[in-house]
């Protein structure tokens, strides 16, 4: 575990003092039998927001506590182990796009409202089921058109980051943005966009390279959440080995699981320092992409291994629906095929280093 | 007709090969081409329109839906040569076996083997002509890997037994006319106080709960038995013979479910189709990916090593009189093969392949996420990957319990 400040410290206890008391799988249950709208607890996002978690990347004159990246790192895993559903790391991620590349008029318009939980923000980039294709969408005369596939938490959003052909876009839900739902395993809010002729402001100020900039905080804040998950399925199946009885011995005194289980621990230590690695870097703005990849991709290959192993080592009762085991597991997918599968971020990094 | 008692000729299996083409052209509705067998599910109900009743009728009467066994039972008595070319036969004109299911896979060979005449003359024509559907009562909250640890209990009471106890993840049991149990009748010895018995899914006391599963589906269920009478001639081979027999069927239901069919009917189109629709291919046709193309024909590879083990290993367990210890070599390598296989699929079509309902996805996709998700339970039903380690490693190995 990284080393944290005494703010870190009292932000990681504070959210996974939160997250196991008000917000247990138990409420990720009520939000997919209710379907709210939005896909998660309006309620459950207005008491994030209050607490600040929305603004934690965000600088203090643009209403965030500026905490950095490390600090939503912590956050978001907590929120992860629980399957909280809310749209914190989608949010974050076009806040970070507006810090790295809005004007300051922009800024001042967008940040406020997003670090108060007010309006939701959204990625939307891809336009294929897989991540890392075409960018086909264009802009004209400050009009955006174009398609993007399975946006994050579409529907609570109302401020969507979009890429184009020349750069990324901020555009306001209304005219010329349309919503079909995208229903995948987990659950949660996906969504194709549709943009046709709709009003799009430039963030200009970011650079060439502004939407990488963006796409390697979405893989390691991504990862984040997906530690949360590992470590949780890690835990409770570690839990579950050392109560059930099977020939009269507790499944934990088998050796054959043990060996299993030490395998799993060695991967999530690796996984966890991938992870803080990349939020290391955000904070310290220092090999970034390459850590990024790093994070993303250890995050895909240990979250994949643990979410099979802990339904398999659960037996029959973890296939069942009235367990939270599998809820993990239909998450892992759609989080390891967002923002970079596992070959496609070996080939990046690779590229990142010259090969 | 061809049937076993005939000389071995070469033209003996040429004819036979005309009477299976005829057969198929007489009987089989062409617009069943290519559809499934639902009857071999234990997804749901089964959907059966007269097209498939017809179909699985004339097979039924023909005794082919249970090619190799006995016809004075209801079976084929088809060789293994014939019985292979009416497989051959049936997959040229797209038709398929309309009879399956638990009957078929594991409690029927079981009956043969260890059934009595009677109990064989009552209960496998029906299975032979797919007209009853069974489900299998082992697995209880406490027995699942340690099966043998079952406490649902039968009481002797003369003329009967009444059973008392639960049962969990009972495949199909909402569906099931009929249980194939094992049941305890002495509590004093573990192994031994099993007994083997067939109990009437409607009988008074017999309740089901359907559960669902993470894939969406409630297949399974928890059975609770209340005072249930099962008549002594339900009773499968002798009192606290059970656990032996019980294994036998095991040994059958691993055999099945290694085997190319129910893997295969998990697993949908190609790999390599796959790659084409959903990522780049060159000019040439090829997968565009050569990562992607490695990881595919490395998997083709090995699925085909795997298939021809599974040939090889029933040819020679069948010389050798039956299933074998080998089952549990099988079942591992096929279960996680399809696994692989599923998870290979659906990084493949991207998020394209997680789709859970609803607009934007074809059946297929969906599908094929419900199928990567039940696939999960291969490695776990049926005795799982750990335990066929287990017994891999002491009955074929001979390696020592270290307790
Ligand atoms: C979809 C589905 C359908 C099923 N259908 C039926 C059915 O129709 N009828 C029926 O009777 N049963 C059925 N089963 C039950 C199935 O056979 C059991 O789930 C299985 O035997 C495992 O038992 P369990 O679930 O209690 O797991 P447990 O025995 O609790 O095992 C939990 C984990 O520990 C491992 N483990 C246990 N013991 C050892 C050991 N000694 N060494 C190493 N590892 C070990 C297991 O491999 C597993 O990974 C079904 C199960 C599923 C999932």
């Amino acid at each position: 575990m990284a080393i944290l400040n005494e703010e870190q410290e009292m932000l990681r206890d504070m959210a996974r003092d939160w997250a196991t008391n008000e917000s247990p799988v138990t409420a990720w249950r009520k939000v997919r039998t209710e379907k709210p709208a939005e896909g998660y607890s309006p309620d459950a996002w207005n008491t994030m927001a209050q607490m600040g978690w929305a603004g934690v990347v965000i600088p203090e004159e643009h209403g965030g506590s500026d905490f950095g990246w490390m600090s939503a790192g912590l956050v978001v895993e907590e929120l992860g182990k629980t399957m909280t559903a809310s749209p914190i790391v989608a949010t974050t991620l076009a806040a970070s796009a507006i810090v790295l590349g809005g004007s300051d008029e922009q800024k001042a318009r967008w940040l406020p409202k997003l670090a108060s939980g007010e309006v939701v923000g959204t990625l939307a980039f891809d336009e294929g089921a897989h991540h890392g294709g075409k960018t086909e969408a264009s802009v004209s005369d400050g009009k955006l058109s174009g398609t993007k596939a399975f946006v994050h938490e579409a529907h609570g959003a109302s401020l969507f980051v979009v890429s184009a052909a020349d750069g990324l876009y901020l555009v306001e839900k209304g005219d010329g943005v349309t919503l079909s739902d995208r229903k995948l395993t987990d659950m949660r809010s996906h969504a194709t966009i549709t943009f046709d002729g709709a009003a799009a402001d430039k963030l200009a100020d970011g650079g060439d390279d502004l939407a990488d900039k963006v796409l390697d905080r979405a893989r390691i804040l991504t990862a984040a959440e997906m530690l949360g998950m590992a470590q949780q399925v890690f835990d409770v199946t570690l839990d579950y080995l050392k109560q059930r009885v099977q020939f009269n011995q507790v499944l934990a005194s088998f050796q054959a699981l043990q060996h299993r289980m030490a395998d799993l621990f060695g991967d999530l230590a690796m996984m966890r320092s991938a992870v803080e690695g990349g939020l290391e870097a955000l904070d310290s703005g220092h090999g970034i992409p390459r850590a990024a990849c790093v994070a993303k991709a250890e995050a895909n290959r240990v979250l994949h291994t643990m979410s099979r192993e802990g339904v398999q080592l659960h037996g029959g009762i973890g296939m069942t629906d009235e367990y939270d085991i599998g809820f993990y597991l239909k998450r892992a997918r759609v989080l390891e095929a967002s923002w970079g599968s596992t070959s496609y971020l070996r080939d990046r990094f690779a590229s990142l280093a010259g090969y | 007709m061809a049937t076993l008692a005939e000389p071995r000729e070469a033209n003996t299996d040429d004819a036979f090969r005309e009477e299976v083409r005829e057969f198929i052209a007489k009987n089989f509705p062409p617009e069943l081409k290519g559809k499934g067998n639902a009857l071999a599910t234990v997804e749901g109900p089964a959907q059966e329109g007269p097209a498939e009743k017809a179909w699985r009728e004339a097979m039924g009467a023909k005794g082919w839906g249970v090619p190799t066994w006995p016809k004075e039972y209801g079976g084929g008595g088809l060789d293994r040569k014939q019985a292979r070319i009416l497989q051959e036969e049936m997959a040229r004109a797209g038709a398929w076996n309309p009879i399956g299911g638990m009957g078929v896979m594991m409690f029927g060979p079981t009956l043969l083997e260890f059934g009595s005449e009677e109990q064989k003359r009552e209960h496998i024509p029906p299975i032979a002509k797919g007209e009853i559907r069974w489900c299998q009562g082992y697995s209880e909250p406490n027995a699942g890997s340690d099966l043998a640890n079952l406490q649902t209990f039968a009481e002797d009471k003369g003329d009967h037994y009444l059973v008392n106890g639960q049962k969990t993840w009972t495949s199909g049991g909402q569906w099931a006319d009929k249980c194939f149990a094992i049941v305890r009748t002495d509590k004093s010895d573990k192994h031994n106080g099993i007994s083997f018995m067939l109990i009437d899914m409607d009988a008074p006391g017999v309740e089901v709960r359907p559960i669902q599963m993470i894939s969406g589906m409630s297949p399974f269920c928890e059975t609770f038995f209340t005072d249930v009478k099962v008549p002594k001639e339900n009773l499968v081979g002798k009192e606290g013979q059970g656990w032996t027999i019980g294994k036998r069927l095991l040994q059958h239901e691993r055999t099945n479910l290694s085997g190319g069919g129910s893997m295969a009917r998990l697993m949908g189109s190609s790999l390599a189709d796959a790659a084409r629709k959903y990522a780049e291919t060159g000019d040439d046709g090829q997968i565009a990916d050569p990562v992607l193309r490695d990881r595919i024909a490395d998997f083709e590879i090995r699925w085909q090593s795997f298939l021809l083990t599974a040939k090889r290993a029933v040819e020679e367990s069948k010389a050798a009189g039956g299933v074998s210890e080998i089952s549990s070599v099988l079942k591992k390598l096929g279960t996680k093969l399809g696994q692989e296989r599923s998870e290979l699929m659906i990084e493949i079509m991207g998020l394209q392949g997680l789709g859970w309902e609803g607009d934007g996805f074809e059946e297929a996709e969906l599908a094929g996420v419900r199928a990567w998700l039940f696939g999960k339970a291969t490695t776990i039903y049926g005795g799982s990957t750990e335990i066929q380690n287990n017994i891999i490693a002491k009955r074929v190995l001979g390696m020592l319990d270290h307790q």
